[in-house]
């Protein structure tokens, strides 16, 4: 299989090296033969969707911004990269960091943009470095600047230094942070297109995005649309990690089928275990049952059919011997932790999740906990400003649902304590408590009744002695 | 808007970096994290007081860089070790026994999560998702280096090194 992006030329990371295999051709070839709307049109007809999780088409999304320059406008590169499996960007940044800074040269041209923002996550301060000097190094060589390659287009691209907030992932999120201000989202609409960045018109692209598109100019549209799925063409970097033999980031068409990958690629599951658990696409995404894993392919469509999603690709995988709760508990401490505190439902939301999911962990988590877990999920999924809060739903709602078994053998026989009624001022509760095993199928009533019983038996107890 | 006189925290080569930072973007309050870097990488962590330097550089209020610097994680509000090990538990590095590796330094160090041992060296803390699933278990130091496919052993000599290194 021919890779688009991690290709196999050692040093491809030093300009020389990129330039002397092919590299800023792309952009010589649209800056001297192509207007911007035929770079959008072929990049529309290439097929290409978004590769940080939302699958938009990228043609389109580049079309919705206005032409004229009254304003000036933005293009953000979108490399924070947070979302706990996903660690494909940096690998672009250490292997290909040119065909990125291309691809997003080609997308300036495209849009009119007038500077370039790149928005790399504080952690990775390693990338960050070669970026600063991959952009000066082609800032040398008049690929970035005034007037480039003798052509009247000129463009300024900046690396933005993130500080550790997942958040700021979010395309509005990113835009407030780059402004000076906390993560905060943005209510839409207005979309970015319209009032982004300091008010101007701005688009934001996944780093992975961006790397495609140099190919897509040279070897045409029709080229890109035929690998992979036809639904959602080209290779994705697959993040394999978690109980794996060989853990790491794989270029591969889009629509492979994820046994391929687990077992040609990564060497089968650690230790030669079976498989419980697999996340298709970061922890956000719902997981999958092994029974799904066995016949799912790798693409947008197939996993939005069983209720999943591609995500950013990264692939998690859990043996048998995984403690499923403790997975999803520290899924949710993840996003109670990175939950900006804006909307109401995603703040106390993720809170009350995590405690719930703490007290099973604990041993004292009651029946009705699994329910009240999908409820609040399901109360906080679609009610927020951002994504976030979906992201932190989905995985519990999911899990729970899928795994039902798994969260109630940590409960079972659990012990309910009843106030027992206080018999001289009626209603009012006594002091006194009673503890009634119960088993998974206890109802309430049942249980109601139970209590009445003890309550009687113990007041005959207590007159006869 | 000066209420007070600071002694200025950056000299004048650092004053070139700050005005470079300035001309990248539009308006200046975008360059509030850009120099909070600055802060935190001169002086290890990120005072009140330097808080009011950077809003009066960039004539921006004080409670706004309050706000931003209090809103992400990576800036130190208060001070850390020499050596700050920030230890990914996240789903990847949990399942490759991530926890085991914090629960040694801990004990190791003798500090729970976001201490700091009485000599000032090391401070731990319980990090999310680095980046870095493929080669889990884990650590940063200083908001720098990976160190990486950590096993119990590689750790005590990380540890070692470190302090030798002092």
């Amino acid at each position: 299989m021919e890779k688009i992006i991690l290709k196999d030329i050692p040093d491809l990371d030093k300009i020389d090296v990129y330039i002397s295999n092919g590299g800023y051709s792309a952009l010589k070839k649209v800056l001297t033969g192509m207007k911007p709307d035929e770079v959008i049109a072929e990049v529309k007809n290439s097929g290409l969707r978004g590769r940080g999780g939302a699958c938009f088409s990228t043609g389109m999304k580049w079309s919705f911004m206005p032409k004229g320059n009254e304003k000036p406008k933005f293009l953000c590169c979108n490399g924070d990269e947070s979302e706990p499996g996903s660690f494909k960007d940096r690998e672009i940044f250490e292997k290909n960091p040119h065909q990125f800074i291309e691809g997003s040269l080609i997308a300036a041209y495209a849009m009119g943009i007038q500077a370039v923002y790149v928005y790399i996550r504080g952690e990775y301060w390693k990338w960050i470095n070669i970026m600063e000097e991959c952009v000066a190094d082609a800032y040398k060589k008049g690929l970035i600047g005034k007037n480039i390659l003798g052509s009247d287009f000129s463009v300024e691209m900046y690396v933005h230094k993130g500080a550790g907030a997942y958040i700021c992932g979010e395309e509005s999120s990113l835009m407030n942070s780059l402004e000076g201000k906390r993560g905060y989202p943005r209510v839409k609409p207005p979309f970015p297109a319209a009032v982004g960045v300091w008010g101007n018109p701005t688009t934001i692209n996944n780093i992975e995005t961006l790397a495609n598109v140099p190919e897509i100019i040279n070897k045409g549209s029709e080229w890109f649309s035929k690998i992979g799925d036809p639904k959602h063409p080209g290779t994705l970097l697959y993040g394999v990690s978690g109980h794996v033999n060989k853990p790491g980031v794989y270029e591969l068409p889009t629509g492979t089928p994820l046994m391929t990958i687990i077992n040609d690629y990564c060497g089968g599951i650690k230790d030669g275990k079976d498989f419980k658990m697999i996340i298709p696409g970061g922890s956000s995404m719902p997981p999958l049952t092994k029974e799904e894993s066995l016949t799912m392919k790798m693409d947008a469509e197939s996993l939005k059919a069983v209720g999943s999603a591609i995500g950013t690709a990264g692939i998690m995988v859990m043996d048998e011997d995984t403690d499923i709760v403790h997975v999803l508990q520290r899924i949710t401490k993840f996003y109670y932790h990175e939950s900006c505190g804006q909307c109401t439902p995603c703040r106390e939301g993720c809170g009350w999740m995590l405690k719930v999911l703490d007290r099973i962990m604990d041993g004292t988590g009651r029946h009705s906990d699994l329910d009240l877990l999908i409820s609040v999920a399901e109360n906080i999924e679609g009610n927020t400003i951002c994504a976030l809060g979906d992201a932190a739903a989905w995985p519990v709602k999911w899990t729970v649902r899928k795994f039902r078994k798994e969260f109630e053998s940590k409960i079972k026989n659990e012990n309910i304590e009843l106030p027992v009624l206080n018999k001289v001022h009626g209603l009012r509760k006594s002091d006194e408590y009673v503890t009634i095993d119960t088993d998974e199928n206890t109802l309430v009533e049942s249980l109601i009744g139970k209590v009445q019983e003890i309550t009687v038996d113990e007041n005959l107890k207590r007159y006869s002695s | 808007m000066k209420t007070q006189e600071y002694t200025p925290l950056f000299d004048e080569s650092e004053m070139q970096t700050v005005k470079m930072h300035i001309s990248k973007y539009p308006k200046p309050m975008a360059a509030v994290m850009p120099l909070l870097w600055m802060i935190q990488e001169k002086y290890g962590w990120i005072s009140i007081d330097a808080m009011r330097y950077v809003g009066d550089l960039l004539s921006i209020p004080h409670d706004h860089v309050l706000g931003v610097a209090t809103f992400y994680s990576m800036y130190f509000k208060k001070p850390v070790g020499k050596f700050h090990l920030q230890i990914c538990t996240n789903v990847s590095c949990m399942l490759c026994d991530g926890y085991k590796i914090f629960n040694h330094i801990s004990d190791k160090l003798g500090v729970k999560n976001k201490g700091i041992t009485p000599d000032g060296l090391f401070s731990i803390e319980e990090v999310e998702c680095l980046g870095s699933c493929a080669t889990a278990p884990m650590l940063q130091i200083n908001n720098k280096e990976f160190h990486e496919n950590l096993t119990i052993e590689k750790t005590d000599e990380l540890l070692a090194k470190l302090r030798n290194s002092n």
